[in-house]
């Protein structure tokens, strides 16, 4: 019996998708600062952990166009944000600090999700060959 | 790859505020660039920022960059002196100043090199998180 990287891993392979997929959108975001018109958008995680998830069964049989599928769907989550101010004037709605933390609390999200991926591996490594290297 | 996108974009950025930065740049060095009539005297330049967003890529809900749609000139009034001395004046005495404010220019070319700078960041992370993902399982 093959062993499951699915059931393995658990959530942490689409939580870093997601994560990755965020740090697009914020990219985008700090990009258009200064577009005239630009509204800022952001990711609803929940929603798009809960896509990712609900599609896992599926997944496991399908090749590349799967891939690209759950990417189409997971973009469709970016929603825009609301502004803290009514009016700047261009109606751009970024607010460049508040995109650079995000920036930064995505990188740590990303990197814990690695981490526990790691950690899932080192696991399955150490079931593997008894020692742990 | 999705995360290899932010460079594009990122540099789209980075791009986009350079732009910015040469037409400041600009602004700011013929901001005492006199001349004898009205057409030929120098204008502020501003470039003009719009989403890059292609047909196809809209369709997919996908992220987009920034593009310099063009650079426009400034229709602001210019500064009209009136120095009969000075050897580029007109037949009526007047010459004729760019309608440059040097303190806006000076703003912009900080809120320039600002945006930069956090375009270079988000890159940055990028660049972290793909490097830490390479050596996923590895330690």
């Amino acid at each position: 019996m093959a062993i499951s990287f699915e059931k393995a891993f658990g959530m942490h392979p689409h939580a870093l998708l997601i994560r990755e997929k965020r740090s697009e959108v914020l990219a985008e975001n700090i990009a258009n600062a200064d577009t005239p018109g630009y509204k800022a958008k952001d990711v609803d995680f929940q929603q798009a952990l809960s896509l990712a998830q609900s599609r896992q069964g599926q997944s496991a049989s399908r090749t590349h166009e799967q891939h690209f599928h759950i990417a189409s769907t997971m973009a469709k989550d970016s929603l825009f944000r609301h502004p803290d101010q009514p009016d700047t004037g261009d109606g751009n709605s970024v607010d460049i600090h508040r995109e650079r933390n995000a920036v930064m609390q995505n990188n740590l999200e990303y990197q814990a999700s690695l981490t526990f991926l790691n950690s899932r591996i080192s696991g399955l490594k150490k079931a593997l060959t008894g020692t742990g290297q | 790859m999705s995360i290899s996108k932010v460079f594009d974009i990122a540099g789209s950025g980075m791009t986009a505020q350079s732009v910015r930065m040469n037409t400041t740049a600009s602004n700011i060095a013929n901001a005492n660039s006199v001349s004898s009539s009205i057409d030929e005297t120098y204008r502020g330049r501003h470039p003009v920022f719009a989403t890059e967003l292609s047909e196809a890529r809209r369709q997919q809900g996908d992220s987009a960059g920034v593009k310099v749609l063009g650079i426009v000139e400034s229709d602001a009034p210019l500064n009209v002196e009136y120095a009969p001395n000075h050897p580029l004046a007109d037949d009526n005495g007047f010459i004729y100043k760019p309608n440059v404010n040097i303190m806006e220019e000076m703003a912009n070319m900080i809120s320039a090199s600002r945006s930069y700078e956090t375009n270079v960041q988000t890159a940055d992370a990028a660049k972290q998180m793909i490097m830490r993902t390479l050596r996923m399982g590895q330690g």
